[in-house]
């Protein structure tokens, strides 16, 4: 293999309106490494992700995912996407489908894979999640973590090549946080090329390769885990780990 | 001036009861209770339109009715997407077309479209159950248009950016997972606009038909002629509302069972949505 990274992103500029949401980003991701994202509310870490797999249009720079330059005016973006699996903080599960067929609709209408294909993979997935007992459940009747676990095993049911995580567990309540958490470190476990934004600190540490700062639409400081937050050169990326790590008792 | 609202409230009503009790008597002295018996129920006439009242007029306004809600729901959809299109043209067409529509009388509509299919194809396979296929159709699409809209635009934005993430296009997006989640939040609205339609059948009337093909209306109106009583009226009557009262339960049990969502307008949906950014 070629040392061409999963995912690169080359000074990606992003706005909306005036508001200039991403500066000129260069991110890059090989093939089976962990990024995680972290950075204050509203710093344009979901626009960054959501960029990567054009959900938004970037105003300037190159995104290249697969070796394919998905900026480019002639690329097939649906194909495109189909290699890039996406976990959004609200789930999205398709709320008039059953489990499995959330697993398997776009399987079938995209990949043209067979009812019993489609099933085989979906049901896989599911088990690997640990929800295969609620194949024929709607989405509403799962809590917020089954359903970021469906959502997960859905992504991966499309056989994806990089998974792309938008604060996944932001809007669980906590003690099911830790559920979700374990599939993802699973996924790492067997070579997932994974960009997360997040803000558990823990996951970071223990999962990421490496680890981004992002504030004001620019990236402050990137390194290994234990160097960014644990031993973090700038002085914005102190505050931002001292009002998370220990929010009550705010450091000044 | 010192009123309580309570008793103010009391008095209010007070009047509105008497109001009405003063109309009633009026209406019950003044009216001849008798000839109106005589006109409207007469047994003997009403024996007599049985039983093609139900066989032939009630079947009629059932087919006319299922054929023009069936198409105008197409013609609808088609409409709602031209609407919500990226293409300026598309959107323009499609609101001149709900504007023009809306705008006119149905039965208007009905005459130009129900007479004018005849004569632009003569001798062709369009039959008088198309021209009122395609003219009640009309007549319902343009409300339709607008119901299946606001349904579309009910359905969380959510919803398509995990179906584009997923490598589906926009078009199977919206055939996949929001149209189906679309009609769902508009099942309600569009039991109530097929009662309306039901209604207008009876304007088809107007287009001449041979025996066979008389609807609840004009089956009545016939009778009514032939019989010089008003009962045929009565019992026409009863057929329209042998239809629309259940249409009208279920299209209330819809909406308890959907939560109640209410579809107004596009604008009141946008402040639904799960916010990301607020996070
Ligand atoms: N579709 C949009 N239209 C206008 N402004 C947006 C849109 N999406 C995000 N923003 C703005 O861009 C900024 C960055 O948002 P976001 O990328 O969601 O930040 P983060 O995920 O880091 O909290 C915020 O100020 C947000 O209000
Ligand atoms: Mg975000």
């Amino acid at each position: 293999m070629s040392d061409e990274p999963a995912v690169r992103v080359t000074g990606l500029a992003k706005c909306f309106g005036d508001l200039k949401v991403l500066c000129g980003i260069d991110l890059s991701v090989a093939t089976g490494e962990v990024v995680c994202v972290i950075g204050p509310s509203g710093s344009g870490k979901s626009t960054l992700l959501r960029c990567v797999n054009l959900l938004e249009e970037p105003d300037e720079g190159s995104v290249v995912v697969g070796g394919v330059d998905l900026t480019h005016e002639d690329s097939d973006i649906d194909a495109a996407r189909r290699k890039i699996g996406m976990v959004f903080q609200s789930f999205n599960l398709f709320a008039h489908l059953t489990v499995l067929n959330n697993l398997t609709v776009a399987q079938r209408k995209v990949l043209g894979r067979d009812r019993a294909e489609a099933n085989r993979v979906a049901l896989a997935n599911l088990e690997k999640v640990g929800l295969l007992e609620k194949a024929n459940a709607m989405p509403a009747q799962l809590s917020g973590g089954q359903q970021q676990r469906v959502a997960i095993a859905r992504a991966l049911s499309m056989g994806p090549e990089v998974m792309l995580f938008d604060e996944p567990t932001s809007a669980l309540d906590p003690e099911l946080v830790g559920d979700v958490l374990e599939v993802m470190r699973d996924l790492a476990d067997e070579g997932m090329t994974m960009l997360v934004v997040t803000h558990e600190m823990h996951f970071a540490r223990e999962v990421a390769d490496r680890v981004l700062f992002m504030d004001g639409g620019v990236v402050v400081e990137e390194g290994p885990a234990e160097q960014v937050i644990g031993a973090p050169e700038h002085e914005r990326t102190r505050t931002f780990l001292a009002r998370v790590l220990d929010p009550i008792h705010r450091v000044e | 001036m010192a009123m309580s609202k309570r008793k103010r409230a009391r008095i209010v009503r007070a009047v509105q009861y008497a109001v009405l009790v003063v109309v009633v008597v009026v209406v019950a002295v003044a009216a001849d209770w008798g000839r109106v018996a005589n006109a409207f129920f007469d047994l003997d006439v009403a024996g007599g339109m049985f039983p093609e009242v139900i066989t032939v007029a009630l079947v009629n306004t059932l087919i006319y009715t299922g054929l023009g809600f069936g198409f105008g729901l197409v013609l609808g959809l088609v409409v709602a997407l031209m609407r919500l299109s990226s293409v300026r043209a598309y959107r323009w067409i499609a609101g001149a077309y709900v504007e023009f529509f809306r705008g006119l009388p149905a039965l208007l509509v009905i005459l130009a479209i129900g007479s004018g299919i005849p004569l632009a194809f003569p001798g062709t396979i369009l039959d008088r159950y198309v021209s009122i296929m395609i003219a009640l159709g009309i007549v319902g699409s343009a409300y339709m248009a607008e119901t299946i809209r606001a349904g579309i635009q009910a359905v969380p934005k959510g919803q398509v950016e995990a179906a584009r993430s997923l490598g589906m296009s926009q078009s199977k997006a919206m055939v996949w997972i929001v149209i189906p989640q679309a009609f769902k939040i508009i099942l309600p609205p569009l039991t109530n606009e097929l009662i309306l339609l039901t209604k207008d059948s009876s304007l088809v009337l107007f287009l001449g038909s041979s025996q066979v093909q008389y609807e609840l209306t004009q089956f009545g109106r016939t009778e009514l002629n032939q019989s010089r009583s008003l009962t045929p009226v009565l019992v026409a009557g009863i057929c329209y509302l042998i239809i629309t009262i259940p249409l009208s339960y279920l299209s209330r049990y819809l909406e308890r069972r959907t939560g109640g969502t209410k579809i107004r307008s596009a604008e009141a949906t946008e402040v639904a949505q799960p916010e990301e950014a607020t996070k």
